[in-house]
């Protein structure tokens, strides 16, 4: 049995804030309770001692880019999963827009193999809406289904047709597979590079404006309302998407919603003044883009409110030759495992979120807009645990980063809150060595 | 005692006032010289980059900006190389980073840079050796543009302090426009724009410049008028139904120009499109700048090479 012994215990999902200690037996909780280890237990069991230390159910992150098969130079599915264990990420969703596209058991069942045998987090495969992503035909879902996917998405490919969007929630419905959808009119965002507006006008990049994410969620929020699917929008950047899904969830569609933290942290002004002050940072370019001011604030507030239920990395890994080069050609994303604890922490420190529902929005928030039966300390569930050093301050490095590329606009930020160890099914998958590497 | 200038020229939008007087006096002086050349003075060819290389490296095609650069830096005695981008090992994929350090090798002193990326120039500077001068990025900026308009405008008036200088036309995709609206500014003069709103950028007013919804608003006391070129992309792009339909608003002909002030300037960063942008009696007329804008832009180009390179007078 392994025993964390006396530490603050945040388990939003059991309504819980307060020094326990958890016992895990066989890969499960066995028990949250208040009295301390014993002696007793101390000599025949592994207790690690947690006073000063927070315990929460491990990270649950939904969006995530592990370019396996296909793009093993930025990203292989064991990196990826090593980088979400040292950021406390027990369960990540692998986005389907692999080389090949995930639209078939085969794949589908290879990444989560891949995942198997890395032995570290949790890798649940999601499948392309679309055959290919193409757009047109429907993917095999079911088959997608049977293999383990536990979302559909043409995620960075939208669907552009109503008419096949339509029909793909209608089957997906009958599957109760949730939809998840990168909302963006491809004829609004042509060619845009960054944030429309004053920044973009004054370095002369092309634009792409907030209506070509918000159009895209008013018509997939009007057909998840016409088809009683299970939509799930991901990466909200703009506060007409926030105004939108809100009013959804009012009128009673089932929907959920994701914000990154880049998008609470950043706006579009680190485009023009990225690390060393120096404009056109390329690590400042995503899709969707940074917005302003306006839309960070309503993102937070969204986060606070519920009607953003989870947060996602959108964990984009990139070389240098798809980022050191000219603002326009350059990818798009950034990785964000290893950061996104600490960032979200951030918005404790600062008042903004309370810590149950910071807590929330990256354990059981997430594990619920799956339906998934972690990011809990619940007796009974996986033993997914991560025991974080909140106060611990460090400076991000990404040359330090498990993850294979290095791509982050946060490098040289002082962070605080600190993984220190992380638990999968009972199993310590991670531990913090002070300076590994 | 020198003013510093920078090492490389990217951006107006990041230079002093005095730099960029100094720069214009400097221009001022070689462009005087070329005129008395012309009327049979000295021939004196300027010494001043004598063994510096100057390599011209254009992305985009352009046969006026970049041989004006040529006949600058020859001027001053510089060898000149010139690069384009079909006859590059661009086209075989090479990223810009590696083609500027491979010609930074070969040893150019300034790089004269045209590129249809914003930005670009910034990414060159930190890669090469040698000073950056960029000739166009993107829809960015284009310095040397916005400093030979100047020149021209300074010549006839003097002073900025009081003018108001119109822009007018498809602001949205001019780097000459964000040039002209820092180096205005600077310089003291407003500056207003105009143009049918599918070619007005997002917060341009945010850069330093009122925006006017018709052409009699924008011309209403202007002391000049630059107009824009209108490319045919924004045709396909459906931002304008066609070159006529813009005419009939914004072009500048005899009948519109009554708007403008007596006296008041026409200028156009070319190449015009006759009956489009500025009408024929316009163009040759006695208030258009435009020749006299492309022998500023030789100046302007010696000086900004002088001073980039440390070697002005």
């Amino acid at each position: 049995m392994i025993i964390l012994d006396s530490g603050r215990v945040i388990d939003p999902a059991s309504n819980l804030d307060g020094t326990r200690t958890v016992l895990i037996d066989e890969g499960r909780i066995v028990q949250v309770r208040e009295q301390p280890a014993s002696a007793a237990e101390k000599l025949v069991h592994t207790v690690y001692d947690c006073r000063g230390k927070w315990v929460l159910p491990g990270l649950v992150d939904l969006h995530v880019h592990l370019r396996e098969p296909g793009e093993e130079g930025k990203e292989t599915i064991a990196t990826g999963a090593k980088a979400a264990v040292a950021g406390g990420v027990t369960t990540v969703v692998a986005m389907p827009n692999t080389k090949p596209v995930c639209d078939s058991a085969s794949v589908a069942r290879f990444v989560a193999g891949r995942g198997r045998e890395a032995g570290l987090a949790r890798v649940l495969p999601s499948g392309a809406i679309t055959r290919g992503s193409n757009g047109a035909e429907l993917a095999d879902m079911a088959e997608l289904k049977e293999a383990g996917c536990v979302c559909l998405t043409d995620d960075g490919r939208p669907v552009m047709s109503a008419g096949v969007m339509r029909r793909a929630l209608e089957y997906a419905r009958d599957l109760d597979l949730p939809v998840m959808v990168h909302a963006e009119d491809l004829s609004l965002s042509a060619g845009g590079a960054m944030n429309e507006g004053a920044t973009a006008t004054r370095l002369g990049l092309p634009g792409v404006p907030a209506a070509a994410e918000v159009a895209m969620v008013q018509r997939d929020l009007l057909l998840a309302e016409m088809t009683g699917a299970r939509l799930h929008v991901a990466h909200v950047s703009a506060a007409g998407s926030v105004r939108a899904i809100r009013e959804a969830k009012a009128r009673g569609v089932r929907v959920t919603a994701e914000a990154t933290p880049h998008h609470f942290t950043l706006t579009e002004e680190a485009v023009a003044k990225g690390a060393g002050g120096e404009p056109y940072d390329t690590h400042a370019k995503m899709s969707p883009p940074l917005r302003s001011e306006a839309d960070r604030i309503a993102i937070v507030a969204a986060l606070a409110e519920g009607i953003v239920d989870a947060i996602a990395t959108d964990h984009a890994p990139h070389g240098p030759l798809d980022k050191q080069v000219e603002f326009v050609q350059a990818a798009n994303g950034i990785i964000g495992l290893e950061t996104s604890l600490a960032l979200t922490l951030s918005l404790v420190r600062s008042g903004e979120l309370p810590i149950s529902r910071a807590v929330e929005l990256l354990t059981s928030g997430p594990a619920r807009c799956f339906g998934l039966p972690y990011g809990t300390l619940a007796k009974g569930a996986p033993a997914d645990a991560v025991v974080v050093d909140a106060e611990r301050e460090w400076k991000v490095d990404p040359q330090r980063f498990h993850s294979r590329s290095r791509n982050s606009p946060f490098a040289g930020w002082t962070l605080h809150g600190r993984v220190l160890m992380t638990f999968v099914s009972g199993k310590l998958v991670y531990a913090y060595e002070g300076s590994e590497k | 005692m020198t003013l510093d200038f920078p090492r490389h020229l990217l951006e107006l939008e990041a230079l002093t006032r005095a730099q960029i007087e100094r720069l214009l006096a400097l221009a001022s002086r070689f462009k005087h010289d070329r005129a008395e050349a012309r009327a049979g003075g000295p021939r004196a060819r300027s010494e001043l980059l004598r063994g510096r290389t100057v390599l011209t490296l254009f992305f985009e095609s352009s046969t006026r900006t970049r041989s004006s650069f040529e006949v600058a830096a020859r001027s001053l005695g510089a060898d000149v190389l010139s690069f384009q981008k079909d006859a590059s090992s661009v086209s075989k994929g090479e990223s810009l980073e590696d083609t500027v350090r491979n010609l930074d090798a070969i040893g150019a002193d300034a790089l004269v840079l045209r590129h249809p990326a914003a930005g670009a120039p910034r990414l060159v500077a930190r890669a090469v050796r040698s000073s950056v001068i960029n000739a166009g990025d993107g829809f960015h900026e284009h310095p040397t543009q916005g400093l030979l308009d100047a020149l021209s405008l300074r010549e006839r008036w003097g002073s900025f302090e009081g003018k108001t200088v119109a822009i007018v036309g498809d602001i949205a995709h001019s780097r000459v426009a964000r040039s002209n609206i820092h180096c205005l500014n600077k310089l003291g003069a407003k500056v207003r724009v105009g143009g049918p709103t599918t070619l007005i950028p997002q917060g341009i007013e945010q850069l330093g410049c009122t925006v006017s919804s018709s052409l009699r608003e924008l011309l209403q006391g202007a002391d000049a008028v630059m107009a824009l070129r209108i490319q045919n992309e924004r045709i396909a792009d459906a931002r304008l139904p066609g070159a006529r339909d813009y005419a009939r608003i914004w072009g500048l002909n005899e009948r519109t120009l009554q708007l403008l002030p007596e006296g008041a300037l026409v200028l156009h960063p070319g190449p015009v499109n006759r009956g489009v942008e500025l009408s024929s009696d316009v163009m040759d007329g006695p208030r258009s700048l435009v020749m006299d804008q492309v022998d500023s832009g030789v100046a302007v180009r010696m000086a900004a090479l002088a001073l980039c390179l440390g070697a002005a007078p």
